[in-house]
């Protein structure tokens, strides 16, 4: 503060001009479609409400794809995991290193593979599965796969650090030591779980290409997201980016509550 | 049960350059409790686990006559437990020894009363007491008759009262039929428990003797220097 006389005097002059501002700044907005933004919240709060048949279509697709792939993903990943952290074989380091590094594929890549190998002309082209939500689950699972893997192998690793005298003193072979581990680390494993359908359920392009996005098939939440708001429907686009948004919370949220013991220390 | 003795010949164990066990030659015989002392880090517990076939020797040889025993278990300084309940506990090492389905329950229930540890039967094992993990470890290793029993300061974590039950316990096992071969820091355990006393020093046996010969005179200086620190 300068002087009080002189602020006293300026306040009126400030307001005005605020006042100014404010109308030009709401014009400027309305021909920008910002007031759309609203609309389309309270829109998709319409749709979400109403439980729109269209909309639930492609949330109950999107779950079954997403789940599906990660069964399969986890089937096939956490065994491979345990195996890596617990056999010593030739390559063993050289796998490590790569499912590392795959864990950071890029979807679209994944995607144009899965859909060289079942296009017509690809070595599963008879199937006919292109375009089909079974390619879609293929997409996801390889994309989770390597996460899946790194992952376990990870968790395992460390308890197979804190495991392995006594199994092994209680005459224990590789084959009883993989589901027991898989078992004492379950609590850690079902974070990576949660890490694995994370990834499957927010994948755009690999299901995309695989799935080709069509209508009341193939539609899921992230591809017609993607659809809606090119075509400008954003209250579809965002009643299905709530669902999305809460489900990751909710997923990750299950993840730091079933963490070990938690009920005991009180959160 | 067979009986089983364990020749040691020039066993060596090396780790990172450094020589754990140097070139020690042992007969333990069947039947017997061998307590092995030495001061800290002398290698008893190298040496246990040599014996028990969890660490490949660097050089010489670890031999059973007739056969290596097919029953054998560890009871480890610091008891891993599994993260399940403390009754589960047993049940996977009978499961693993082969015992059938039906007799795991009431094998691993006896085994558990036998320690003391049969109110906590059902509580989840990793929140056991370092004394109580002790008792289950015990009980997973009595549960399972071994021919031979490995024992790392059994008694370390324990309050006398348990210490007393668990010698009990190593006495019942023995009479059995089981081999013991065991370390302590506990001399008067040592007195009441030992037929054989090995002596360890920096990896290298310097006496192996009966236990009362070794109480009334250790021959070697470095058993003399350790037994004097607890008479001061
Ligand atoms: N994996 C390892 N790598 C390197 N050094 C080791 C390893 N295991 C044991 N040692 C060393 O070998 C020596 C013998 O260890 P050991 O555990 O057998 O001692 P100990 O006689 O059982 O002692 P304590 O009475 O304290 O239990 C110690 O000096 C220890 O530091
Ligand atoms: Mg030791």
């Amino acid at each position: 503060m300068r002087g009080d006389g002189k602020d006293t005097k300026a306040d009126g002059v400030v307001s005005e001009d605020l006042q100014q501002k404010r109308t030009l700044i709401e014009r400027i907005c309305e021909n920008a479609g910002m007031n759309d933004l609203g609309a389309a919240f309270i829109q998709a709060a319409h749709l979400l409400a109403g439980r729109e048949p269209a909309l639930l279509g492609v949330i109950v697709l999107s779950l079954r794809v997403s789940l599906s792939a990660l069964l399969i993903a986890s089937l096939i990943g956490a065994p491979c995991g345990a195996l890596l952290a617990v056999c010593r074989f030739p390559g063993r380091r050289l796998l490590i290193v790569a499912f590392n590094a795959m864990m950071g594929l890029p979807p679209v890549v994944v995607g144009l593979l899965i859909y060289i190998l079942l296009s017509r002309a690809g070595p599963l082209g008879t199937f006919g599965l292109l375009f089909t939500p079974a390619a879609m689950v293929m997409a996801q699972s390889v994309l989770i796969v390597p996460i899946i893997i790194a992952l376990t192998r990870q968790v395992i690793a460390n308890d197979w650090e804190e495991y392995a005298e006594l199994l092994r003193s209680l005459g224990a072979r590789w084959w009883q030591i993989i589901p027991t581990l898989l078992w004492e680390a379950r609590q850690a494993l079902l974070t990576v779980l949660l890490a694995g359908f994370g990834r499957a359920v927010a994948e755009v392009g690999a299901v995309m290409m695989v799935g080709g996005n069509i209508d009341g098939l193939t539609r899921v939440m992230t591809t017609t997201i993607a659809l809606e708001t090119s075509k400008g429907n954003l209250a579809f686009a965002l009643a299905l980016g709530t669902v999305l948004l809460v489900l990751v919370f909710l997923v990750n949220a299950l993840a730091y509550l079933s963490r070990p013991h938690s009920a005991q220390h009180g959160i | 049960m067979a009986s089983s003795l364990l020749e040691l010949s020039a066993l060596s164990y090396e780790c990172n350059g450094h020589r754990l066990i140097n070139a020690v030659n042992a007969r333990l015989e069947s039947g017997t409790r061998t307590l092995l002392l030495g001061p800290n880090g002398a290698g008893k517990s190298v040496l246990m686990r040599l014996c028990h076939g969890l660490l490949q020797p660097s050089a010489g040889d670890i031999r059973w006559h007739p056969n290596p025993p097919a029953r054998q278990a560890m009871v480890f300084q610091r008891p891993v437990v599994l993260r399940r309940s403390v009754l589960a506990n047993v049940t996977f090492a009978l499961r693993l020894a082969g015992v059938s389905a039906k007799a795991r329950r009431d094998l691993a229930q006896e085994a558990l009363h036998r320690v003391g540890l049969a109110l906590l039967a059902d509580r989840h094992a990793p929140t056991l007491s370092g004394g109580e993990r002790q008792q289950l470890a015990l009980a997973r290793a009595w549960a399972i008759t071994p021919q031979v029993l490995f024992l790392d300061e059994p008694t370390a974590n324990l309050d006398p009262g348990s210490a007393a039950t668990v010698e009990g316990i190593i006495h019942a096992i023995h009479a059995a039929g089981t081999q013991i071969i065991m370390s302590t820091h506990n001399l008067g355990q040592a007195r009441r428990l030992a037929d054989q006393i090995l002596f360890i020093d920096r990896g290298s046996i310097t006496e192996h003797t009966p236990a009362n010969e070794f109480f009334a005179a250790p021959r070697s200086h470095q058993a003399r220097e350790f037994l004097s620190a607890e008479r001061p």
